[in-house]
């Protein structure tokens, strides 16, 4: 027994003859944000997909609340309470805050068999929520349309928050936003760890990841390059992991090769 | 952490107030898909009021004869709308009401059957059509669009060779006498509030015919459907859990689904539902005119789709109304009737019809870019 909330245990992935993941392991604490970070085709969807239940794992297995657990569908997943918030995040622009919000979970009211939407609840829990994330929207009805891609972003987070998440896997939340849209989602997920969550934060961006991550996981080819706390890893040497640095410091060198003989 | 210090200052910026009065301007327009529609149905009775005030259009007969032709036309612009919300066409409906008028003929002439029988039976043959439409949809992933063009050309062709298969000809008469005592005809072939007009013609308040019976006999059963469906359908779409699906779907199919909404179970029961209005409204015609004949309501899917565009349907889904359609409805039928009270050439009315889609396709699309445009 241990005392992490969920653990993945050297996951592997394969489509025919691809290795899409290979021993991917992570461990997560309560109140613990793990950023997982990778460049374009390192395995990160994959893995998405798979702690979201959309893909089995092939090999590995997955330990929830101490409990070895099996997801057939991403049902399984949400009802567990590992809850993903995609990159297209789930929000239909033309529709209102509220029923963004309560999509495809509306409260009801009323006699069976005439049970009505309730609207006047949704609207004031939808309201409340955005409220303490220091969203003020004055009116639960306005389109999402009309919001900002971090407000819509905090929207989607709070959204999972609400319906029961302790596991909360975000997809490049920060790729689409500015630097002061990026930090005002990041400080929501400080604050959703801080009330009890475990966060798989999924990014490419370094500079973002760093400040909030208690650990990091790098990818790299389907495969895990480590698990760094903290304090055992600097910015730029996650950067350079990430970027496969080695491939980067022989690149210069093949550069200054050409100069020189050009030269 | 630097990132941090800069999320704080900046928290009050999100509580701006040219933001929010922004929204609330957009609001007002959000919430009413259908302002166009209403706008553009009042703009119609003020121009019709103007110009054929005083030929009787206004009369209670006048009015009664456009609002059955914009009842009828709205049962259907009701449900295609509803579909359109949902995020699909469905080009079959007006095969459909052919298919449905025969459904019903046949059986109760050439076999024999009870009338009821043959209108439950008809019902479920468009349950089937629906279902078959949706299914088709959903599990190829194919557009709408090209599923129920094949079925219009599918049904209009079944409809025609089975008809004459079985008859020998293409029309269906002597349905009329069937309808007395029937225990279900009734419903879709019986005015209503009669004695109100009644007492109106008693009162000299109303035109009578030469025996003394008003002209204008009762609210046709058209109008009684018409206003309950619209009734019915805006309570689905504002109030109800199915409705939010409706939406959901119609927005944003793979979102939808990602949070649990039944996207496939949602669009199948709309496409349900436009086979079983283009049925009311076979029934209704085919007991009013007392025989069915396999080409009625060819075109009808394009003027219902046109009504739902006027009355502030997105062609992309996912936004729109159903009283919008009912108002389009009501645009296109007063002005189909209305017309010929002015001195107008009728063949003037497809000129306004097309006119009046362009304007509100265009109206409609400032309307999605100035919601889906973000700051």
């Amino acid at each position: 027994m241990s005392d992490y909330l969920v653990q993945f245990n050297n996951i592997s992935k394969f489509f025919g003859k691809v290795i899409a993941l290979k021993d991917v392991t992570m461990k997560l604490r309560k109140g613990e944000i793990m950023c997982l970070l990778g460049d374009n085709g390192a395995g990160k969807s994959t893995l998405i997909k798979t702690l979201a239940g959309v893909h089995k794992p092939d090999e590995g297995e997955i330990i929830f609340e101490g409990k070895k657990i099996v997801f057939d569908s991403p049902k399984d997943a949400l009802d567990i309470g590992i809850a993903t918030v995609y990159q297209d995040l789930a929000l239909v622009p033309l529709m209102s805050v509220t029923r963004n919000f309560f999509m495809g979970r509306e409260p009801l009211k009323g006699p069976p068999f005439l049970k009505t939407f309730d609207i006047e609840k949704a609207n004031k829990i939808a309201a409340e929520r955005m409220g303490q994330i220091g969203i003020d929207v004055r009116d639960p009805s306005q389109a999402v349309g009309t919001m900002s891609g971090g407000e819509r972003q905090c929207l989607a987070i709070s959204r999972a928050i609400y319906f029961g998440a302790k596991v909360l896997v975000l997809d490049e939340p920060t790729s689409a936003l500015g630097v002061h849209q990026a930090s005002v989602v990041l400080k929501y997920i400080v604050k959703a760890a801080s009330q009890g969550l475990a966060v798989i934060l999924i990014t490419h961006n370094v500079h973002h990841a760093y400040p909030v991550g208690n650990s990091f996981t790098v990818l790299n080819r389907g495969k895990s390059l480590g698990t760094y706390e903290k304090k055992d890893i600097s910015r730029e040497k996650l950067l350079s992991m990430m970027a496969g640095g080695e491939e980067l410091d022989k690149l210069e060198v093949e550069l200054k090769e050409m100069n020189r003989i050009s030269s | 952490m630097s990132t941090k210090s800069k999320s704080i200052k900046s928290k009050t910026d999100f509580n701006q107030d040219e933001r929010l009065k922004k929204v609330s301007n957009l609001k007002v327009l959000l919430n009413r898909p259908e302002l166009g529609a209403l706008g553009g149905a009042i703009l119609v009775f003020i121009f019709f009021g103007i110009v054929a005030g005083d030929t009787g259009m206004f009369s209670a007969y006048g009015i009664l004869n456009f609002l059955d032709v914009s009842a009828n036309l709205g049962i259907i612009a009701i449900a295609a709308a509803m579909l359109m919300i949902g995020g699909e066409f469905d080009l079959s409906i007006g095969s459909m009401i052919g298919f449905a008028g025969i459904c019903i003929a046949i059986p109760a002439i050439y076999w024999g059957w009870p009338l009821w029988m043959s209108i439950i039976f008809a019902f479920s043959m468009a349950v089937l059509v629906g279902y078959f439409n949706g299914i088709l949809v959903v599990r190829t992933g194919l557009p709408s669009f090209i599923v129920t063009l094949a079925m219009l050309f599918i049904l209009r062709g079944a409809t025609l060779a089975l008809t004459r298969l079985i008859t020998g000809r293409t029309q269906v008469p002597g349905l009329r006498v069937l309808i007395e005592n029937d225990p279900i005809a009734w419903i879709f072939a019986t005015d209503s509030f009669k004695w109100v007009f009644t007492w109106l013609g008693s009162m000299n308040l109303i035109a009578l015919r030469t025996d003394g019976t008003p002209l204008a006999t009762g609210i046709p059963p058209s109008v009684i459907w018409f206003i309950a469906l619209a009734i019915l359908t805006t309570w689905i779409l504002m109030k109800t859990r199915y409705g939010n699906w409706i939406f959901a779907s119609g927005g944003d199919k793979n979102g939808a689904n990602n949070v649990g909404v039944p996207v496939g179970r949602v669009k199948i029961s709309l496409f349900i539902g436009t086979a079983v209005a283009a049925t009311i409204f076979a029934t209704i015609q085919v007991l009013d005119a007392g025989s069915a004949d396999t080409m009625r309501g060819t075109l009808k899917e394009l003027e219902a789709i046109a009504a739902a565009v006027v009355g502030g349907c997105l062609l992309t889904g996912g936004y729109g109304s159903a009283i919008g359609a009912a108002f389009g409805a009501i645009i296109f039928g007063t002005v189909s009737m209305g017309i010929f009270y002015t001195d107008v050439d009728t063949d003037w009315f497809k000129v306004f019809l097309g006119a009046m889609m362009l304007i509100a396709v265009i109206f409609n699309n400032y309307i999605r870019r100035k919601v889906t445009e973000s700051k």
